[in-house]
């Protein structure tokens, strides 16, 4: 049986190390050729109860010789640990699919755990699917004994004893997590070599049991490929490494200062790592210190950044109107979860899109931009920072949960090609009462100010929250000139649409039936379904990256379709921005499960639109 | 540099706002003295506060200065700081900035020793949204809020700052050029975080809050101004001395004259001593005034570039960095 592409998801207990099997996996697709994008699916427990379905973690891949662009919809194969992970997954899994089922924790109380009444396996609930019943934890006690673990440490190498097997599946050798391994443990040798050991009896047992089940064989091949140098990349990795590229491409410091949060903390630790590159990280003691610690840098001449999720965006808000006020640069990165409240911390969700764009105390509009892939994060991390310099403004980037922890493969770019990003100059040669105003002297296209630092001589300025004057910078409570800078700010920020790239359309015509119109980590899923269609349906997908504002062709683009389908991650956060903004009306797809869209139910949604009769839409005129 | 700057090279062209006979006039004063004394360089200097009446204070001053928003002055500057350590950085504050919204910030910069000096400007009240309590406030303030009397127990700065892991802390009164100036200089010489708390006369909606320690025909007998390796004296002639009881584990006022011995000497370098006199109140103790604690150590800015090159400079790049995992090549169809 050859695919064009297999879905494989891990599940087991949190602590079972699923998720570092699942990235060893990745790194063995990656160099076999294959294209994939991976799905961390993890619960909000560090170490939930052993054997319970709310502990259940899991890592999906989908990999395949054809372009992939999102973590597959069924699982082909499903590697479950304990009863409980099955449970869990059964529902998700393709009809036919093959099960490796660690048959060592199908006893009664591991069942019971799990909530089952009865033996899955006997109960008919695994009709139809194939199923290799392997004793894992048995078998991995036994390749380790030479080690003299105990039986719980040697226990723990069970998850490389499941991947060693699962290569053997995809006819891959192990050399390469052998190395890995090699280089993890380096430290404690003998957790090495059982490790090691457990991985290879995998591998082996594969081998000689001549296990009778279709494993679905991807093909290899590099040819859809472009020629390049690639790795395999996270969305925060890629994030980290478009910021660290943006302060290269500025010749400027950056300050990160951000405070852990769920799934936004992976951005900090990458950075923490990279002082080499010019980047000072700063863990702060709540999220409203970490944004003014970033305010603080920017105004002494670093790049200012701040990062977290929903709950944290929202304590940052007055400080973000600060930045706004002081007219310095500020980026945010907001990597969204479900929500309201704590919500769901390691569920992804799009319902921030609001809170970016409308969500301050009084006028205060501000750029905002959205990331749709994890490699995507990269260039997105170097607009958002050009933005912030170049207009003097606070940006806010979004990215989510899914993205932040996602990966795929990533052709390199070659960061000496990339514009550099200029920086406002201060102003020179002036002295005395000349200088408050050559310090808000704004560029007439961008409305950005010189960006002055103390340390600076002779340009001594005061700046804060209070409403200033707009030539001076002086305090001014006077009520034209408030009316004047709150204009400003706004002209500042429709700006700068006049420095980004006009909408294109992702596939499809430019004209026709139906727009999918989607804006970050749907991107994938969206891209695929409508690829689905035939040509003849007239199906378009247009992908946002700038949702503040918007691009300026956007509105006509749109007004070339019959109709709009906006599927999104909330209740109808960008359907609400393309009315307001553009006066478009759209229909609503919303899915707020906590897991992505499935390229089926978008499929089935197209269908269902381009089947019912066109709506009259109502086509206003544009708005500012 | 050509000439030294004097004190109005300090003040910068704005018209000073605060009520007429306000505390804080003499505070500015004193500080454009004390620039000028040190021979601070106006675009190294910078002066970010939070908001209330004390943090309008930046805008008054010829150097670099953010006025930022509601108790984050510490936060702002701890960012400043990192981002250039060669600044000579104050943070302007009040009872209610630092101490209420802004408790969290104080306390963090304090247990860090981040290298900025901290004047937290304290009138027990709040001044600028008219007269409420503050967490300063003495028990049965009346105040717009508390009509029938303030009934929480008050939070003592210097306590706090001593709570917080400070490593300096000092006091002074606004109109006290001689003590406040000293005081300023102390703290401006110290690296790492100098917290300074200043009684601060609201004549508006305070006015004579301090007046049992800091009138004239009071000060003698309730202050007491503490030096480093001089004896914990005050009183007419220094009359009266701080002895230590070991059966409470507490101070008590001795007969300087009568049993000198029993006196104690000032050692700024003593965490417990500092306790001791900063949690002294009236009437049976005086108030201490100066340099209460001093504490040289590591300031966090230090610490934090012994693990990162000097001013953020890049000593490697992107496009190595990138490469540092595994990569492969995808050659080009011919």
């Amino acid at each position: 049986m050859e695919s064009q592409s297999v879905v494989v998801r891990f599940a087991g207990d949190s602590g079972d190390g699923v998720q570092l099997i699942g990235t060893q996996f990745v790194a063995a697709t990656a160099l076999a050729g294959n294209d994939f994008a991976t799905f961390p699916d993890y619960p909000a427990e560090i170490r939930a109860p052993a054997g319970t379905t709310f502990g259940v973690s899991a890592y999906q891949i989908h990999l395949g010789a054809r372009p992939i662009t999102t973590a597959g919809d069924a699982p082909h194969v499903l590697v479950a640990f304990n009863p409980a992970a099955l449970k869990v997954n059964l529902p998700l899994i393709a009809d036919g699919a093959l099960i490796v089922l660690n048959i060592d924790s199908f006893t009664s109380r591991g069942l019971a755990k799990a909530g089952y009444e009865k033996d899955p396996r006997q109960s008919g609930a695994l009709d139809g699917y194939q199923l290799i019943e392997v004793d894992i934890t048995k078998h991995t006690l036994e390749a380790t004994a030479p080690f003299g673990l105990s039986k719980s440490d040697a226990g723990r190498c069970k998850n490389f004893w499941a991947l060693g097997l699962v290569q053997w599946m995809f006819n891959r050798d192990v050399a390469t997590i052998e190395d890995w391994i090699g280089k993890k443990f380096a430290k404690d040798a003998t957790i090495r070599d059982a490790n090691l050991a457990a991985l290879r009896a995998g591998h082996a047992y594969g081998e000689t049991a001549e296990l009778t089940a279709a494993v679905p064989h991807v093909g290899t091949g590099t040819a859809q490929f472009p020629p390049g140098e690639y790795r395999g990349v996270r969305g925060s990795e890629a994030l980290a490494l478009g910021l660290a590229a943006a302060g290269e491409l500025a010749d400027k410091p950056i300050m990160f200062c951000s405070y852990p949060i769920t799934p936004a903390s992976p951005l900090l630790h990458q950075l923490a790592r990279w002082g080499n590159l010019g980047i000072g990280t700063f863990q702060a003691e709540d999220e409203i210190a970490a944004v003014c610690a970033a305010i603080g840098a920017s105004f002494g001449g670093a790049i200012g950044i701040t990062s977290s999720s929903g709950p944290g965006i929202a304590l940052k808000t007055e400080a973000i109107g600060l930045a706004m006020n002081a007219e310095l640069p500020l980026v945010v990165v907001d990597s969204q979860r479900g929500g309201p409240s704590t919500g769901l911390p390691t569920k992804t969700e799009q319902s921030d899109l609001y809170q970016a764009v409308y969500g301050r105390n009084a006028d205060a509009p501000l750029p905002v931009l959205a990331a749709r892939s994890p490699s995507d994060c990269f260039e997105v991390a170097i607009e958002a920072v050009r933005i912030a310099v170049r207009h003097m403004t606070p940006v806010i980037l979004l990215t989510d949960g899914y993205l932040a922890n996602a990966a795929e493969p990533w052709r390199l770019p070659n960061v000496d090609e990339i514009p550099r990003i200029t920086v406002n100059a201060p102003p020179t040669g002036v002295t005395g009462e000349a200088v408050p105003a050559a310090i808000f002297n704004r560029d007439p296209e961008t409305l950005g100010r010189p960006w002055v630092a103390p340390g600076m001589p002779n340009l001594m300025y005061r700046v804060g929250g209070l409403e200033k004057d707009l030539r001076t910078g002086n305090i001014s409570y006077d009520a034209e000139n408030h009316q004047a800078m709150t204009d400003l700010r706004a002209a500042k920020v429709a700006s700068v649409a006049k420095f980004i790239p006009p909408q294109k359309v992702e596939i499809g015509p430019e004209r026709g039936s139906l727009a999918v119109v989607g804006w970050g980590s749907t991107y994938g899923a969206i891209y695929q379904a409508v690829r689905a269609m035939s040509a003849k349906e007239r199906v378009s997908h247009i992908h946002i990256r700038y949702l503040s504002p918007f691009p300026s062709n956007l509105g006509d683009l749109l007004r070339g379709f019959d109709r709009i389908l906006v599927p999104e991650m909330n209740m109808g956060q960008l359907a609400t921005l393309l009315r307001d903004k553009l006066g478009v009306e759209t229909i609503q797809f919303n899915k707020v499960t906590g897991q992505p869209f499935l390229i089926s139910e978008l499929v089935q949604k197209i269908r269902s639109v381009l089947g019912a009769k066109p709506v009259v839409r109502a086509v206003q005129g544009e708005r500012a | 540099m050509s000439a030294q700057l004097q004190a109005k090279d300090f003040a910068s062209s704005q018209e000073v706002r605060w009520c007429p006979g306000c505390g804080d006039y003499a505070v500015l004063k004193s500080v454009t003295k004390m620039l000028a004394d040190v021979g601070a360089v106006p675009e190294k200097t910078v002066f970010v506060s939070g908001i209330g009446c004390s943090s309008r204070f930046p805008y008054y001053l010829e150097t670099y200065g953010f006025h930022t928003i509601h108790g984050r002055a510490p936060a702002i500057a701890t960012g400043l700081k990192l981002a250039n350590p060669e600044l000579d950085v104050w943070v302007v504050t009040g009872d209610g900035d630092g101490l209420s919204i802004g408790g969290n910030h104080l306390l963090h910069a304090l247990r860090r020793n981040v290298g900025f000096k901290i004047l937290l400007f304290n009138n027990e009240i709040y001044g600028l949204t008219k007269g409420q309590y503050s967490p300063t406030s003495r028990p049965g303030t009346r105040s717009p809020s508390t009509p029938g009397g303030s009934f929480d127990t008050p939070i003592s700065p210097g306590a706090f700052a001593i709570g917080a892991g400070a490593k300096f802390i000092a006091r002074a009164i606004d109109v006290d050029k001689v003590g406040l100036g000293a005081v300023l200089e102390s703290a401006h010489g110290f690296d790492g975080a100098s917290f300074v708390e200043i009684y601060q006369n609201c004549i508006v909606y305070n006015d004579g809050v301090f007046n049992s320690f800091t009138e004239r025909e009071n000060a003698a007998n309730a202050q007491l101004r503490v030096e480093h390796g001089k004896p914990l004296v005050f009183g007419v002639d220094g009359s009266k001395g701080l002895a230590f009881d070991v059966k409470t584990l507490a101070l008590k006022v001795v007969d300087a004259k009568a049993s000198p011995s029993d006196v104690l000497v000032h050692d700024e370098t003593n965490r417990t001593l500092a306790q001791l006199l900063v949690t002294m109140a009236q009437p049976e103790f005086p108030v201490a005034l100066g340099v209460i604690l001093r504490q040289p150590g590591q300031s966090f800015e230090k610490a934090f570039y012994a693990r990162q090159p000097a001013k953020l400079t890049r000593t490697a790049k992107v496009a190595d960095v990138m490469r540092q995992t595994s990569v492969w090549r995808v050659p080009a169809v011919k």
